[in-house]
């Protein structure tokens, strides 16, 4: 039998940025707080030997043990779908601060379309998309989430320049000046201006001078040692959950922290939850966290999971479109190409975010009349530290083993660089979370079921963008372009992106989400849902602003909530 | 030869602060030093190699076999060879450090779903075999000289340089038998275990005194490259191992 524990007020389900968001600011107001964190403890003094490309990017040292929990995954519902064995699309994050101590620290907001999409899209092109593609607007516009941008942005200490002309209207600055400018990111800007384009430093949760942020943590200023993609940072220099949410929700005294706890359950009464059930993944030992409201924090696979096994929320239901639970899950398509060029470049230096993009087809910014898709996708430059084993691009034609492989990669290696987009992904009937009818996680419940394929709008952006980043590489000067070629089925092997959404999404309709515009569950009151899964489409950049954002929009309405129940909205 | 410098890694997060951490909200140890400050200190910190890191002898942790070692091998050499750039993957050390790693968790899989049933599925889902990567390389070794000696009548390491480049293209593209896996399954996994093995920290028994890096311009595990950063010219830096941290 499950030992049951002392109510607290708050238990968040993972202790990451969305945790651990919700659970400093409601630390912070007198809220008694708990946070389970299926994954160990860790600070940054765990980072000592983390230039390790071998042990962290190749073998993924700080990503989730998928002998205990995987997904599986078919390409369409006819499909059997199997357990994705080993880690390879995308990179599950484990431990505490989740992934957000091994992002990039690429920072963004979506833009105000995104936000009204649907909206939109009818206003300038009419019916642009078929009813397959589930787009919908996200019941909160971009002005109403810009004040939690601001303060994500002020928590981790964003470095960065507002020169984009296509951005959202700031309410301030970004606190920190951007990243360096190097002369490789020139070679972008120069061929990015060349092709008419408005390139800028993108922005960066890497800190570019010594920063306090407003709770109190501290930043160093970035190394430019090149490990962040994959690692964790051992300066202090590229935020995460560890040195700035976590801490500031620990000195309240208000937090306690439970690593090694595994939620298998969120426990419902009625039109309540009453708390959670979780098992210590070392001792194995079970417990029940009663708690006034929960809040699911884990990522967007996990939370979807646990709403699905709790029996929360109506499934969604491909064949009908009636349920939302699982509904609206999308990823991104990532077309690139590799410039190969005369001189050497220090390429190995970098940081995750030092990069340099335009956003000229990204939104709605380009005219799409004529063109068989909408939105599009940021396109950019990562200087962020080339490693040796993972980065061996060659010339077409070239071998992929043998001498003549030998020679070029080693050429290469310090003469190429990589250009590629983010592409956004809208919603599609078929593409959906569910539970597993055959496989088991190592505590016997179904793994997630991930039912996902590109779709013609994909493909067709996939070649569009093709395009203009071969325009962009060869303005830049590169005496030859390799492209990445446009696949029809998604493959989950290769790595594309960590930029997984959906499942859990919000709306101003309980029709069309699972949760409202404060991250409230329509079904449960006391329950909120926040993260990624949250995005009711994907946008055409990176998501964890947007997921800082709404983390502080759902400790909002936490706080609202403890202090007058009911429906937030 | 350049000094070593007492600046160890370590001492130098201390100093720094940085080792505080999280800490630093609990109380008043991190004092922010500028960048440029840290760029100078480590310029001392790391410097070349330390002599007690490069002697350790290699040994086979998993291969009992001396056919299948010698296997691995030349293969691994034909994947990478001794060439006018430098080193090939037999005197990078790349077949001990492929075997040291097969000793341990990478052979098991240990971070792998492996529970069952096992369904063949499409290339999109990924790998499906219930066999471990140790049972992989090891009966994909076998079938490597199986297929030489039907082919051209003796083992793999036996064979001229183009006929072994035959058999492991034959390998590459599927077309060796093998039993629960694809023979390119096989192949790719190889490829990439001797890249490994060539580029990883030789604290893993590849990369022998860094010169698979030295040959690729890869400074290695360096601390910072903040003086370097903005530089418009190639930096030529001697590489670092983690083994030098300390």
């Amino acid at each position: 039998m499950a030992a049951e524990l002392k109510k607290v007020n708050v238990v968040t389900v993972g202790v990451g940025f969305t945790g651990g968001i919700v659970a400093s600011e409601c630390a912070k107001a007198g809220l008694s707080v708990v946070g389970l964190e299926r994954g160990g403890y860790r600070t940054v003094e765990d980072f000592m030997e983390i230039h390790d490309e071998w042990r962290y990017a190749v073998n993924y040292g700080l990503m989730q043990d998928l002998s205990k929990e995987t997904i599986t995954f078919r390409n369409d519902r006819n499909m059997k779908a199997l357990p994705m064995r080993k880690l390879g699309s995308f990179l599950l994050g484990d431990g505490l601060g989740g992934a957000g101590v091994h992002w990039n620290g690429l920072n963004f907001r979506f833009f105000p379309y995104d936000f009204k999409i649907k909206t939109m899209t009818k206003e300038r092109y009419g019916s642009k998309l078929s009813g397959d593609y589930l787009i919908q607007d996200w019941g909160l516009s971009y002005e109403q989430l810009e004040p939690y941008y601001t303060k994500f942005e002020n928590i981790i200490g964003v470095s960065g320049e507002s020169v984009s002309p296509f951005d959202g209207k700031r309410s301030s600055p970004y606190p920190l000046p951007p990243l360096v400018k190097t002369s490789v990111m020139e070679i972008f800007e120069n061929g990015a201006k060349k092709s008419g384009c408005h390139p800028y430093v993108l922005p960066a949760g890497i800190a570019s001078q010594a920063y306090t942020n407003p709770d109190g943590a501290e930043l160093n200023p970035c190394e430019y040692c090149g490990y962040c993609e994959r690692f964790g940072c051992e300066y202090n220099a590229k935020a995460s959950p560890i040195n700035t949410v976590i801490p500031v929700a620990q000195k309240t005294g208000n937090f306690e922290l439970r690593c090694n706890a595994n939620v298998v359950e969120v426990l419902k009464k009625g039109n309540m939850v009453t708390g959670v059930r979780y098992i210590n993944t070392l001792t194995l030992e079970e417990f029940i966290q009663p708690a006034d409201v929960v809040v699911l924090g884990s990522y967007v696979m996990n939370n979807a999971k646990l709403l699905m096994v709790s029996g929360i929320g109506e499934m969604y239901d491909p064949m009908t479109g009636k349920g939302t639970l699982g509904k609206n899950y999308c990823y991104q398509i990532t077309p690139g190409a590799t410039g190969f060029f005369d001189d050497q470049m220090n390429l190995f230096a970098g940081a995750g975010a030092l990069a340099i993009g335009v956003d000229d087809f990204n939104g709605d910014n380009f005219d799409h009349s004529g063109l068989n898709f909408i939105h599009g996708g940021l396109i950019s430059m990562l200087q962020s530290g080339k490693r040796p084993i993972e980065t061996n691009a060659v010339p077409a034609g070239t071998p992929s083993w043998g001498a003549a492989f030998k020679k070029a990669s080693i050429n290469s290696f310090t003469r190429s660089l990589g250009v590629g987009a983010q592409g956004a992904s809208m919603p599609h009937r078929e593409n959906y979370l569910s539970l597993d009818d055959t496989y088991k996680d190592a505590y016997g419940l179904p793994l997630l079921r991930m039912t996902y394929n590109f779709t013609e709008q994909d493909r067709a952006m996939f070649d569009f963008l093709t395009g203009k980043i071969d325009m962009i590489v060869k303005n830049m000067g590169a005496k030859s372009v390799g492209l990445k070629s446009n696949s029809k089925d998604y493959n989950i092997v290769p790595y594309q992106t960590t930029h997984n959404t959906g499942g859990t999404i919000m709306g101003s309709d309980p029709e069309e989400s699972v949760v409202n515009t404060y991250l409230q569950h329509w079904d449960a009151e006391n329950l909120f849902v926040v993260g990624a899964g949250n995005f009711p489409h994907n946008g055409g950049c990176n998501p964890t602003g947007t997921v800082g954002a709404l983390a502080y929009r759902c400790a909002d309405g936490v706080l609202k909530y403890s202090k007058k129940s009911g429906s937030l909205v | 030869m350049s000094k070593k410098s007492d600046m160890t890694r370590r001492n130098f997060l201390k100093a720094t602060g940085v080792a505080a951490g999280a800490a630093a909200l609990s109380g008043s140890i991190l004092s922010v030093t500028t960048a440029e400050t840290h760029a100078a200190e480590m310029k001392h910190s790391a410097q070349l190699p330390s002599e007690n890191t490069r002697i350790s002898p290699k040994g086979k942790m998993f291969f009992t076999n001396e056919l299948e070692f010698a296997t691995l091998s030349e293969a691994s050499e034909r994947i990478f060879p001794k060439d006018e750039n430098g080193p090939g993957a037999k005197e990078l050390g790349v077949p001990f450090f492929i075997d040291n790693q097969l000793a341990g968790a990478y052979g098991y899989n240990a971070r792998e779903y492996m529970s069952g049933p096992f369904f063949k599925g499409a290339p999109t889902q990924g790998y499906q075999t219930p066999l471990p990567k140790r049972d992989i390389f090891s009966k994909g070794l076998s079938a490597l000289n199986s297929y030489s000696q039907m082919t051209f009548q003796k083992n793999f390491p036996e064979l001229k340089d183009a006929d072994k480049d035959v058999i492991l293209k034959m390998c590459e593209s599927g077309a060796i038998p093998t039993e629960g896996f694809t023979s390119a399954y096989f192949f790719s996994l190889l490829r990439g275990a001797v890249l490994a093995g060539v580029y990883a920290d030789p604290i893993y028994s590849g990369n022998s005194n860094m010169n698979g890096w030295r040959m690729k311009q890869y400074p290695g595990a360096q601390m910072s490259y903040f003086d370097i950063i903005k530089s418009r010219n190639f930096e030529k830096i001697e590489p670092v191992s983690l083994a030098d941290m300390y």
